[in-house]
């Protein structure tokens, strides 16, 4: 009996090597480890053994089924990596191919900017305010110290609909919307963005809608230094670090003193190029402290509170940021202007 | 108002400065610099030379042989030019000599005569053609008769001149003047300047006696001064008078006029001379002019006037509009002999009504609106006088005959050391206060750091603390305020919950890939009325239209903002942009009255417009083009992200599908609709297969539910049945869900479409849908009998509702 098994372990090992396939090893299992199989049948026939010979021939038989079994196994494992690896063969790809593409779009070049200014101010302490694009007379300009026949009313060239309505000409009406709903006590800290008109003609340099984010602070002992302090926070936050900012006189209605801020020009870095015309400077922003008439207007004593605004176009800011040409190109919506900043 | 510097030079020492940091400390200090022009590409050796003889050229009928004396030599120059003549002193470029736009003078022959140089026109010599006098337009420029043979040229007609252009602001008008900015440029280098009186003799009969001035309207004209000028020589100006005026851009046209125009850029006062003899009167009455009164003016037309315009009369005709324009009758000619010079003080607004009813902005009307030094009005008149004793050979007749309700009083401000510290942030004393003061020409008293200024009359634009505030800053230097921050830091800044939801919003839409744009509110009337929103249509009263638009094309407030979307599309389509997907976030406008006086409603719309392919991989063979439910797909997605719930209803709409336009509900009420565009407008404008939506995101901003409560997650499992129906074509998957929801509550937690067929083994105009529902229950495991008891209660619905059977 021992012969026998001995002789089935190798004549199992031998069926083994020689199958190439994983039905074939599959035979082999049930061949020699089935219930049917021939070491079964050894097992069976034990019957007949001696007292002693039973546990022996008992413990070589599971040997060799264990030994058949390991090298079943290991077949198995081994066919079986070599039938992934012909799968993976069969399923390699050219990845060189271009993928299907995902649909993508993203914000106007303005809007983002916007929105960074946006954010920037918030992180500043500034809300965000809105107000009506159609405005009265009243907000857009008597409440800003420009009463009617004002010589500055000339400086915004104006879209009438009747005497009283118009197309604002600059977010500054929403500062006075949001002073006088403040009941001339608490402080303001805003900056509004928005669309704004003017009766222009458009051409490389002018559109009749553009956009405009004005800020507003007012609240006690509100310095000049303050103004001068945040625009610069500002330009180095937008601009870069290293840029230089100076403020020089200019004059708005609704502010006094008046100053318009210029930024060092990064091309040239101040020594002057054509970029800033030879200056080393480019004009950024119009800020300055808070005529009196606007706070008191606004119900505000202006002995008391003082401010500062500012007003700036981020199509200018666009403009320089990327090297803009035409303000057109903001409004004519050229998806191949367009998808050029939907990383911006 | 471009500023000679060689006239500065002459009014304020600018020694040590060059013309860069002379444009540069007047930026920092008061007025932009808007340009610097130094003179380069000067035309050089150009010299005097007097024409000895001047003979017709030989051989050419319109060329002159001049022989010119240069002092050191003779030349034979051949002159094209109609008004050269013998004894003419000229502009001589000899050969080697360059003109501007670097042409150089050769030695040459003309038409078989040689020609040893050129005489030069103004224009040759780089002056604007319309600076040039007129009497050398069209020829070369002749020299005053005493002028030397052999002098430069270019520096007698002050050629080599830089230039500032000065960019002034409405409040600084009293820099525009030459005076008004030698007093800044005096200010700003701290430089000594003062303007001169002016002096002249008198002859013994009083202006008075010859003419008086009557004022009708105080208000109006709060001053009215008449000189009267005798014995006047109408002539050229002399040399130098000339060259301030063509550095400054003006004409040169003869001495009375120069010398008018001089003043006013001189002293900023505009001033005007009458022709006595034509104005014909012994009185000067200044009014309104009456409804309908007319006056020909000195541009030759004819101004009908109203009430509200002043005009300046001889007791019965209007011989000139206030301010804005001299009459054509008593106009200065070349036979006038007498003058009545007018040095006047007319209100700002009057002048304005005037200039801008009748367009006619000029250097005089824009400094009369702008306002004028009250001291200054009258010593124009007087220093004109100077000049045309000088320079007209006149007689002045003894003081002026005048009105005068002029205010003269200059303005006191108080001003306290401290407070300039507090609003600046800089900490000066008052020495340093002082020394700015000192360096402006403003009086003051001061004790114990209080400040009354006294603020001279050619400052008229300071009236309040805060303008002194601005003086003392500016002089002071805005690069040595100090950099500080603000002290409210008691403010958290932030979005508000609409503002952040509307960038959701953008954010949401591109990610689905639609990309913003931004279009104009302003459009024509057609487009402006198209594709309005159906819940806006009840209520809109049309587009509102602006007063005076600069362009039909943007005259009229946009109700839907579609129509330019569209427009992209089309622009993008012209210029074979094909797959296009679009959206923008923008206001329209409804008046809330039929005559559109009140300020209208503006509602915030989403919208969007897409055409094209949606998806395109070529190599997969795989292409979709945008159809309605791509779209549907996206506003759908966009309710989802905003929490909220939309149902649709097949809609009609101008300009859209009949038979694929869905309005969207939202809370029982439409907010929107969306769909393909209509075949007929989709050809008229060029476009492709475009569908779009049109959202109103103020009402779904407001329907937004903030507080989400948490809602647990399921702890049971849920059953899933799938069901096909059998329906009448015609009938609809939306309104079979909503029956399936309604029989199958409160178990049913979610129905979805996922199969429709139509075709093989069903009957004619009949379709299957087939659903899949879901049933679950927060609290328990379901047990089959409850499932079956919910479907056969929807499938029991759904057959009596909708006929629906079940597909065998």
């Amino acid at each position: 009996m021992k012969e026998r098994l001995e002789e089935l372990e190798q004549e199992a090992i031998l069926k083994v090597e020689k199958a190439e396939t994983i039905d074939a090893l599959k035979n082999v299992r049930v061949e020699y480890l089935g219930k049917k199989g021939p070491i079964t049948e050894v097992l069976r026939g034990m019957g007949k053994l001696s007292k002693e010979e039973r546990p022996v021939i008992g413990q070589l038989a599971n040997e060799v089924r264990e030994k058949i079994s390991v090298a079943i196994d290991e077949k198995q494992s081994k066919l079986e990596d070599e039938a992934l690896e012909e799968q993976l063969k069969d399923e390699s790809i050219d990845v060189t191919l271009p993928g299907r593409p995902v649909q993508v779009g993203g914000p106007h070049l303005l809007t983002s900017i916007i929105e960074e200014i946006e954010d920037l101010f918030i992180g500043m302490g500034f809300d965000i305010r809105e107000g009506p694009e159609v405005e009265t007379d009243y907000y857009n300009f008597e409440a800003l110290n420009l009463p009617k026949g004002h010589p500055a009313r000339d400086m915004q060239d104006t879209f009438y609909i009747t005497e009283e309505l118009l197309m604002r000409t600059h977010t500054s009406p929403v500062q006075a919307r949001t002073m006088g709903q403040k009941d001339g006590k608490e402080p303001v800290k805003m900056i509004c963005p928005g669309k704004v008109y003017r009766r222009d003609t458009d051409d490389a340099t002018h559109s009749h809608q553009f956009t405009q984010i004005e800020g507003l602070l007012v609240d006690e002992n509100v310095r000049m230094s303050d103004l001068k302090g945040v625009l610069q926070t500002f330009a180095h936050k937008m601009f870069g670090e290293e840029r230089e900012i100076r403020l020089r006189p200019s004059f708005f209605p609704f502010t006094e003193p008046s100053v318009e801020m210029d930024i060092s020009c990064k091309m040239c870095g101040g020594k002057g190029c054509s970029v800033c015309k030879g200056s080393g400077w480019i004009e950024i922003l119009g800020a300055g402290m808070v005529h009196p008439n606007v706070l008191e207007m606004s119900g505000y004593d202006s002995k008391k509170y003082s401010g500062f605004a500012f007003g700036m176009g981020p199509e200018r800011i666009a403009m320089l940021k990327h090297g803009i040409d035409d303000i057109r190109h903001f409004y004519t919506n050229d998806v191949r202007f367009l998808s050029q900043y939907h990383n911006a | 108002m471009l500023i000679s510097l060689n006239w500065l030079k002459e009014l304020v020492d600018i020694s040590g400065y060059s013309t860069e940091e002379l444009a540069e400390i007047i930026t920092k200090t008061g007025i932009e610099v808007d340009g610097v022009y130094e003179p380069e590409d000067l035309p050089e050796n150009i010299i005097v030379g007097n024409i000895l003889s001047c003979e017709q050229h030989p051989n050419a009928d319109k060329l002159s042989l001049c022989q010119v004396d240069t002092g050191k030599e003779t030349l034979q120059i051949v002159c094209g030019a109609p008004n050269v003549r013998a004894g003419q002193k000229v502009a001589v470029a000899k050969p080697g000599a360059v003109l501007p736009g670097n042409f150089e003078i050769k030695q040459t022959e003309l038409r078989g005569e040689e020609s040893n140089g050129m005489i030069c026109s103004l224009q040759e010599l780089g002056v604007k053609e319309e600076d040039v006098p007129e009497a050398f337009i069209d020829g070369i420029f002749v020299f005053p008769d005493e002028t030397e043979i052999g002098e430069d040229a270019v520096e007698l007609l002050n050629l080599d001149d830089s230039i500032i252009e000065l960019d002034v602001t409405p409040n600084r008008a009293d820099a525009l003047s030459m005076a008004g900015v030698a007093y800044e440029t005096a200010a700003a280098l701290d430089r000594e300047y003062e303007l001169e009186s002016p002096s002249y003799e008198e002859t013994k009969e009083k202006a008075n006696d010859y003419v008086t001035v009557k004022i009708e309207n105080e208000e109006a004209n709060p001053y009215y001064g008449a000189f009267v000028i005798q014995d006047v020589e109408v002539k050229e100006s002399p040399l130098w008078l000339k060259n301030r005026l063509m550095a400054a851009d003006t004409r040169p046209i003869n001495n009375v006029v120069d010398i008018t125009n001089y003043v006013l850029l001189e002293y900023g006062q505009p001033l005007h001379a009458f022709d006595f003899d034509r104005f014909n009167s012994e009185e000067i009455v200044t009014r309104y002019a009456e409804e309908g009164e007319q006056i020909k003016t000195l541009d030759g037309k004819i101004r009908t006037l109203s009430s509200h315009h002043l005009v300046i009369t001889n007791g019965e005709k209007a011989h000139a509009m206030a301010g804005v324009m001299g009459g054509a009758e008593s106009e200065v000619h070349e036979g006038t002999t007498t003058l009545i010079l007018e040095a006047a003080y007319f209100d700002p607004r009057v002048v304005r009504q005037g200039a801008k009813d009748h367009e006619l902005r000029s250097e005089s009307s824009v400094r009369f609106e702008k306002g004028l030094d009250v001291n200054r009005v009258r010593q124009a008149g007087e220093r004109a006088c100077e000049l045309l004793e000088k320079y007209a050979g006149a007689s002045i007749l003894k003081g002026v005959s005048e009105e005068d309700h002029l205010n003269r009083e200059e303005t006191k401000i108080r001003m306290e050391t401290q407070r300039l510290n507090d609003r600046l942030g800089t900490s000066m004393i008052s020495e340093d206060v002082k020394e700015i003061l000192r360096r402006l020409q403003f009086g003051y008293e001061e004790k114990k750091d209080v400040f009354d200024v006294q603020v001279p009359t050619r400052r008229f634009d300071i009236a309040i603390f805060e303008d002194m505030l601005e003086e003392i800053a500016r002089i002071y230097g805005y690069d040595r305020l100090p950099y500080t921050l603000p002290n409210s830091a008691h403010q958290a800044g932030g979005l508000t919950e609409e503002q952040r939801l509307k960038r959701d919003v953008k954010t949401y839409l591109e990610g689905a890939g639609l990309s913003e744009t931004i279009t104009y509110s302003l459009t024509d009337k057609v487009s402006a009325e198209q594709m309005i929103s159906p819940e806006l249509q009840e209520e809109e009263q049309g587009a509102i239209r602006l007063a005076m638009p600069m362009s039909e094309d943007h005259s009229h407030l946009r109700l839907s903002i579609l129509p330019e979307l569209l427009r992209t599309h089309r622009y993008n389509l012209a210029r074979q942009q094909q797959n296009l997907a679009y959206y923008e976030l923008g206001k329209v406008f409804i008046s809330e009255d039929e005559e559109h006086q009140k300020q209208p409603r503006e509602i915030t719309r989403a919208a969007g417009a897409i055409s094209g392919n949606w998806v395109t991989h070529p190599w997969q063979q795989e292409k979709k083009e945008v159809d309605f439910y791509v779209v549907k797909g996206i506003v759908e997605g966009l309710a989802e992200r905003l929490g909220v719930t939309f149902s649709y209803m097949k809609g009609e709409l101008e300009g859209m599908h009949p038979g694929r336009t869905a309005l969207v509900v939202c809370e029982d009420e439409p907010v929107g609709f969306m769909g393909q565009v209509h075949p007929r407008y989709q050809k008229e404008w060029d476009l492709r297969e475009t569908y779009v939506f049109d959202l109103n995101l103020d009402r779904l901003l407001e329907i937004y539910e903030k507080e989400e409560t948490f809602e647990q997650i399921p702890r049971y499992p849920s059953v899933s049945r799938d069901i096909a129906l059998v329906v009448d074509e015609e009938t609809w998957a939306g309104d079979i869900e909503v029956t399936i929801l309604e029989a199958g509550a409160p178990l049913i937690k979610q129905v979805k479409v996922f199969d429709v067929y139509q075709g093989e083994h069903l009957e004619d105009g009949k379709k299957s849908l087939a659903f899949n529902l879901l049933y679950q229950d927060p609290e328990r495991t379901l047990k089959d009998k409850e499932v079956e008891k919910a479907h056969g209660a929807i499938l029991e619905q759904v057959a009596s509702q909708h006929n629906a059977s079940l597909r065998q």
